[in-house]
């Protein structure tokens, strides 16, 4: 694998960005590779912009990345991915979550929330891989709004099994769902299983 | 082989002190620095506490360090201004036992009103400044620091940034050193420890001599370390940015400090003398490169690197290539496309905020509001709009107390948390109440410190290690303090709050208008969460519920025939309740709840 593996995981204050950096984090150090995570805590939660970084690698020196470094962007809000279209390097992956969150600039204030084409627009100067999936409607269906992270990571999940840059790694999908599983309460276990493999389809 | 676990910076500095054998902490919450008292806290066998503010925690730590135990005081960087005045006397009389003062700075300013750097304290105060680069480092220059303390009979400070509290790396985990559970008779020594000047006279110099030794510890020790590789470059740095230049320059030679303060002159003369171009990685200050350039030695560094802001790798990787240290090529992987002009997303006040309806009416007042730091000062965003203000803790009573006094034309209303209030404002508060200013002040309890993410306060009734303590109730005190005019309202009310604040204005004395209900986000609120709904048939587009900013209102896709204007929509998966739009609504389209808190009006 190349040296070093980035993610960046942004999206807005409560949509559980930080359980999936969290467990992300821990499957990088679950498949043997040193691993480093950063989020910022406080003010930004209240509803505002979120973004934790994640990086797995042989050797991990800097917490978070900068502009043009991220490998994969996992973003839970279309505009958020607009937001940090930044972070991502030249052919790099988008995973995005199918869901807006208006946020009050756009209700009261007059903002325009951008359409969906010019998000593929935006991408398309950067990367072809983008992937869009529909990670609220599937939580829907599962019963429980707050497992569309865990339907997002069972994509990433996927995505990640297809990247050379990974190849060799202990990766697979019962390292992540352990590391889940540690990280969620007991009576939510089945529910986060089947949302990961929710996930998993979607992607295929 | 060692247990090795995933450790934000901030558990790191728990294990840490557990580790060292700490057995007194205390610490008031703040970003980024609040979860290493909570994570220290879930340890066995020791005392924790939230303090009322910083300079009491210090003062707590201090005491018992002069007692005997290893102790620790933590808090943000603004803490440390308001703990200044203990950290310059603990400085003078030394300890019996470690004490180490953690300083959390907030370069970029997440969550801060500054970006101070905090090491200038440690210079100011003559004590020694440890600086971690990771999470590993965080545990084992919290049990170093302790040692330092000890051997050299000085506070410590660990000094933190952003990207080491909460970035999270792996940490071997080790044991608790355990030190004697006795505690020994308190010292009687006045000659050290009671600082009128007949002794502080004689106690300055020993710090001062005290500090060189350190740096010539600092020569020796472990804390500091060079990585020879090769010699074309050299780059001395500290904390988090020890990293980035790791990442950014894979082959240049590396003078790390983990002890930032006081500075390794023989240590750096011979790394300054075995490379050909030095330069100083730092965020924030020329900390590092004021001392270096003042031992005559040349080098680069915020000639080169930021002054504002934290950096990161590309930050770093572009200020390289502007100074000819790396080709331009380095940067081509960064397409960065332009998108237009994006939507805000700033923090706000969350559904069912109780905070929301003060702010509703005082935006409708259009009177000056001095504000504070809390999750109220959201009360700032538009449409709300209704924060005029904001400085630091405690600051804002004061500030319209002195407003009134130059004679600002318009009464003025200060604004302050529950746990702010017993933080700072309670001098504020006795300063209008004895100087007498017609200032208004509101007191938003919200029963819980919230911004922090929910920690206990003198009001709530329960301490850091989860026992009971006598809840501190704001009428009496406030009474207390001086006021005559005090009513205690629900902060949800909006018609009781509205006409109570037209009433203080008016006066021309203090008045205090407390208003409870608890954070949204506590259990026992979650526990009544009901979403609302509106009348489509009843809403006519007026935008008025638009006003109180609340996120879980939106613009319905649905025009009102009438006045062709969206009809109100509320968000059932956000909404809790809290019947604020409800009671505003002109039209009656927002039905109050079955079991509303507003029976009268409900009718």
């Amino acid at each position: 694998m190349k040296n070093v593996i980035n993610f960046l995981l942004c999206g807005v204050g409560g949509q559980g960005t930080v359980l999936a950096s969290d467990v992300l984090v821990n499957v990088g150090l679950a498949a043997g590779l040193e691993a480093k995570q950063a989020e910022v805590h406080g003010m930004s939660q209240r509803g505002g912009s979120v973004i934790s970084y994640v990086r797995w690698g042989r050797e991990v020196h800097a917490p978070i990345i900068g502009q043009g470094e991220a490998d994969i962007l996992l973003a839970f809000e279309k505009l958020e991915v607009l937001r940090n279209i930044r972070f991502l390097r030249a052919d790099g992956v988008a995973v995005i979550n199918n869901q807006a969150i208006v946020p009050l600039t756009v209700t009261t204030g007059g903002q325009k929330y951008p359409a969906d084409e010019e998000i593929r627009a935006a991408f398309a100067a950067v990367t072809p891989n983008v992937r869009f999936v529909d990670g609220e409607r599937i939580a829907e269906e599962l019963g429980n709004l707050r497992v569309a992270n865990v339907v997002l990571l069972g994509a990433l999940s996927a995505l990640l099994e297809r990247e050379p840059a990974l190849e060799g790694s202990a990766l697979s999908a019962e390292t992540w769902l352990k590391v889940i599983e540690e990280r969620v309460p007991a009576k939510y276990v089945e529910l986060n299983r089947r949302a990961f493999e929710e996930g998993r389809r979607a992607v295929e | 082989m060692a247990l090795k676990k995933m450790l934000s910076g901030n558990e790191a500095v728990a294990r840490g002190m557990w580790e060292a054998g700490v057995q007194v902490a205390s610490a008031y919450p703040g970003t980024p620095s609040t979860e290493i008292l909570e994570n220290f806290a879930l340890y066995p066998g020791i005392y924790a506490e939230w303090a009322t503010n910083e300079k009491v925690a210090v003062d707590v730590a201090v005491g018992a360090a002069y007692a005997g135990k290893r102790a620790l005081a933590a808090m943000k960087h603004v803490g440390l201004n308001v703990a200044a005045d203990s950290l310059m006397y603990a400085s003078m009389t030394g300890i019996e036992a470690g004490l180490v003062i953690v300083s959390a700075d907030d370069p970029a300013m997440h969550s801060s009103q500054n970006e101070q750097d905090n090491r200038t304290y440690a210079k100011f105060a003559r004590v020694p400044c440890l600086e971690p680069s990771d999470s590993q480092e965080a545990k084992d220059f919290t049990i170093a620091a302790f040692e330092l303390s000890e051997r050299f009979d000085t506070p410590v400070l660990l000094r933190l940034t952003t990207r080491i509290c909460h970035s999270m790396s792996a940490v071997e985990l080790g044991e608790r050193l355990e030190l004697p559970a006795q505690t020994k008779p308190f010292p009687r020594n006045p000659a050290k420890y009671v600082m009128v000047p007949s002794n502080a006279i004689k106690r300055h110099p020993v710090i001062e001599e005290r500090i060189r030794l350190i740096a010539e510890y600092a020569n020796e020790s472990p804390l500091n370390r060079i990585e020879w590789r090769e010699r074309t470059l050299g780059i001395i740095t500290s904390g988090v940015s020890y990293q980035y230049a790791r990442e950014v320059f894979p082959n240049a030679s590396v003078l790390k400090l983990g002890m930032s303060w006081p500075l390794p002159e023989k240590l750096i003369r011979t790394f300054a003398a075995g490379v050909e171009r030095l330069i100083i990685l730092e965020e924030l200050d020329p900390f590092i490169e004021e001392g270096v350039k003042l031992m005559g030695i040349a080098c680069e560094g915020k000639s080169i690197f930021p002054l504002v802001g934290e950096f990161d790798p590309y930050v770093v990787r572009a200020a390289a290539v502007r100074a000819g240290l790396l080709p331009a090529s380095v940067l081509e992987a960064s397409p960065a496309p332009e998108v237009g002009p994006l939507p805000a997303r700033p923090p706000v006040l969350c559904p069912g905020c109780p905070h929301r309806p003060t702010f509703y009416v005082l935006n409708k007042l259009k009177v000056p509001v001095n504000g504070d730091i809390g999750c109220y000062t959201l009360g700032l965003i538009p449409p709300l709009s209704a924060i005029h203000t904001c400085g630091c803790m405690g600051a804002g009573i004061a500030v319209a107390h002195g407003a009134a006094q130059a004679g600002s034309p318009e009464k003025h209303v200060a604004v302050i948390g529950d746990s702010t209030f017993f933080h700072t404002g309670v001098p504020a508060l006795i300063n209008v109440a004895y100087n007498r200013a017609p200032v208004v002040t509101v007191i938003l309890d919200n029963r819980i410190t919230g911004m922090t993410g929910h920690q206990q306060n003198p009001g709530t009734g329960q301490t850091l290690l989860g026992k009971d303590a006598p809840v501190i109730e704001l009428e009496p005190l406030v009474r207390a303090c001086g006021i005559q005019h005090v009513r205690t309202l629900s902060a949800l009310d909006v018609d009781e709050i509205e006409k109570t604040l037209k009433e203080y204005v008016k006066l021309d004395e203090p008045s205090v208008l407390i208003v409870q209900e608890p954070c949204a986000l506590l259990p026992e609120a979650r526990r009544r969460w009901v979403p609302l709904e509106v009348l489509a048939e009843k809403c006519n587009g007026c935008t008025l519920c638009f006003r109180i900013g609340c996120p879980a209102i939106l613009k319905s896709e649905e025009l009102d025939e009438k006045t062709q204007r969206p009809k109100a929509l509320i968000d059932a998966s956000l909404c809790t309740g809290c019947e604020v739009c409800a009671q505003i609504c002109p039209r009656d389209a927002i039905p109050f709840r079955p079991d509303s808190l507003f029976v009268e009006k409900a009718r």
